[in-house]
């Protein structure tokens, strides 16, 4: 900040003064970590020598080829798809209640929704684990309404992580929607009640299509966090549900090939980072349409 | 505006069970007075609170993300408000591209970073060290800092400034007295929200802590990968009652809507 203080004659070097330190530190611990897992997943590894020091694709045909990996994307990619369409069934309902309450009722609860965002993943998955597991309320449950002595368990199972990764996830879409109710027009309402539409037809008509920028940011925001959660998946799918970011651990801390590790983490973003980019483009397309 | 149904009602009551549930479930079985795993439905016992001091592993843990987060928010906030007042307040070659680049964490997996950290740390020998924890966090949790900054900085008026200038103040005087007070919810917020991403964060400190630097997310996790006891319900607990509390401090310092609008 001092540097500014003397910015007077070179004022025009102050933005670079000022972001500059920022910059300079992103280049050193982001720019060349990034830039040497990218490295990394080009050489080969092997069980017996270690990280080579050729350059080889062999990776990624490894990773893009092997069945194995093919189920573990598409169980990943299926599982983001799953949690983001039930996201959005209970999130928009949820959103517009919230949207509809007056206070103190909508503080309170837009407390109660959030608030757990806040609280450590691990935390709030203990509580699913707690809900699944072979002696957990499930299982009491199940055998009080007489369904057997059989434990019912969701632990390590699709179904489980499903459920535990939407109560994580579901915060997310219920404020972006309600971010986009909020700048709803209430009058447009009360106009298509007035001109005799049906509460349906304008929830249909008028209140659906100006939520729907806030229904596809959330969805991007849940489908990307799905795609790269971590311990939700591990704690609750464990070794026998893998996902890419638990099969990614695996090969850095079990198998220790780093490379192949890295591969599967190279991927990752890359797919990230295309699938906020492509929705991002097509949301701005389909924008332009309404607005002309 | 319309009133809202009784179905509309009572979808409502099943979507607040539905969050509360895991988190009243994690608190009932932390109050058990049994030795295993249940709730406790014949009397209810602190042991597993008092158990607690017995492990001194999760306190050790807890420290060592308390401290990690102040530092490491500060650090970021310390980064993110120069910045921040740039990009909001002043045209420069290269704006968009400098935003860009302090906000992109955001679309990195912290996966991927932790496993870049991992491997980067160890070639230059700051494997497992808390200096290396901590400036993967200021990475992680500079973004967040600065996006409530830039809300906060962004549409600012610059009457009080120039009134203060033109009245002899220096540039110095004028950030300190007139231009901070302005931005200070956005700065404490961002602060606050930094505090607690870098104090929840797991995935990536798992790659990064070593069991010297181990953090408290980082040591539940590997707790329940061994077991799940009533021990850990009691630790989770106590840091559910803690989140609250600061939760409630960032609605009255930000409003926690707007803390997470767009968040991702």
């Amino acid at each position: 900040m001092s540097d500014q203080a003397h910015a007077g004659p070179g004022a025009k070097a102050a933005p670079y003064w000022m972001t500059g330190p920022g910059v300079i530190f992103f280049i050193a611990l982001l720019g060349a970590p990034m830039m040497m897992t990218f490295l990394l997943s080009l050489h080969s590894y092997d069980f017996t020598l270690g990280i080579q020091d050729d350059w080889t694709l062999a990776n990624y045909i490894e990773v893009l080829g092997d069945p194995y990996f093919h189920k573990i994307f598409g169980r990943t990619f299926g599982l983001a798809l799953l949690v983001t369409v039930i996201c959005v069934a209970i999130g928009a309902p949820e959103a517009y209640v919230l949207s509809r309450l007056s206070n103190p009722w909508k503080s309170v609860f837009l407390l109660v929704v959030l608030g757990p965002l806040l609280i450590s993943v691990v935390v709030r998955t203990l509580g699913w684990a707690l809900f699944f597991g072979g002696n957990g309320v499930l299982t009491m449950t199940a055998q009080a309404l007489g369904f057997g002595e059989e434990p019912v368990s969701l632990m390590f199972t699709f179904t489980g992580m499903t459920i535990a990764l939407v109560h994580v996830l579901v915060p997310f879409m219920v404020i972006s929607i309600w971010a986009a109710l909020q700048k709803i027009d209430p009058q447009s309402e009360d106009a298509a009640l007035t001109l005799g539409a049906s509460k349906f037809t304008t929830l249909r008509r008028i209140t659906l299509p100006q939520a729907m920028p806030g229904i596809l940011s959330g969805s991007i925001i849940v489908f990307a966090l799905t795609a790269s959660a971590f311990a939700t998946p591990a704690i609750i799918g464990g070794r026998r549900m893998k996902v890419v970011a638990t099969a990614a651990y695996d090969e850095y801390l079990s198998t220790l090939n780093w490379p192949l590790g890295a591969t599967i983490a190279i991927l990752l973003l890359v797919a990230n980072i295309a699938i906020i980019v492509s929705y991002n483009q097509l949301v701005e397309r389909r924008f332009a349409k309404v607005f002309e | 505006m319309q009133r809202l149904g009784p179905l509309a009602l009572i979808f409502h009551a099943l979507f607040v069970l539905f969050i509360m549930a895991p988190l009243l479930m994690v608190i009932a079985v932390s109050f058990t007075d049994k030795g295993y795993l249940s709730l406790p439905t014949d009397g209810l016992s602190l042991r597993w609170f008092y158990a607690i001091a017995d492990n001194p592993d999760f306190i050790d843990a807890f420290w060592v993300s308390v401290w990690l987060a102040f530092l490491s928010a500060t650090l970021a906030t310390a980064i993110a408000v120069p910045a921040s007042l740039a990009i909001a307040r002043k045209r420069f070659w290269g704006r968009n591209t400098i935003a860009a680049f302090l906000l992109s964490p955001l679309m990195i997996p912290h996966l991927v970073l932790g496993v870049a950290f991992l491997q980067f740390y160890s070639k230059i020998g700051l494997g497992g060290s808390f200096a290396g924890l901590t400036a993967a966090h200021v990475i992680l949790i500079t973004p967040y800092a600065l996006r409530l900054s830039l809300a906060s900085a962004t549409g600012l008026p610059r009457d009080a400034e120039d009134a203060a200038m033109t009245l002899g103040a220096s540039r110095w005087v004028t950030f300190r007295r007139i231009t901070l007070p302005l931005i200070l919810p956005g700065v404490a917020g961002g602060w606050l929200l930094s505090f607690i991403t870098s104090f929840d964060e797991l995935t990536m400190s798992v790659f990064v802590a070593s069991p010297a630097t181990q953090t408290l997310p980082v040591r539940m996790y590997h707790h329940i990968t061994q077991t799940i006891d009533p021990l850990i319900a009691s630790v989770s607990t106590a840091l559910i009652v803690l989140t609250f509390l600061v939760m409630l401090l960032l609605d009255r310092l930000y409003g926690l809507d707007k803390v997470f609008v767009g968040k991702g």
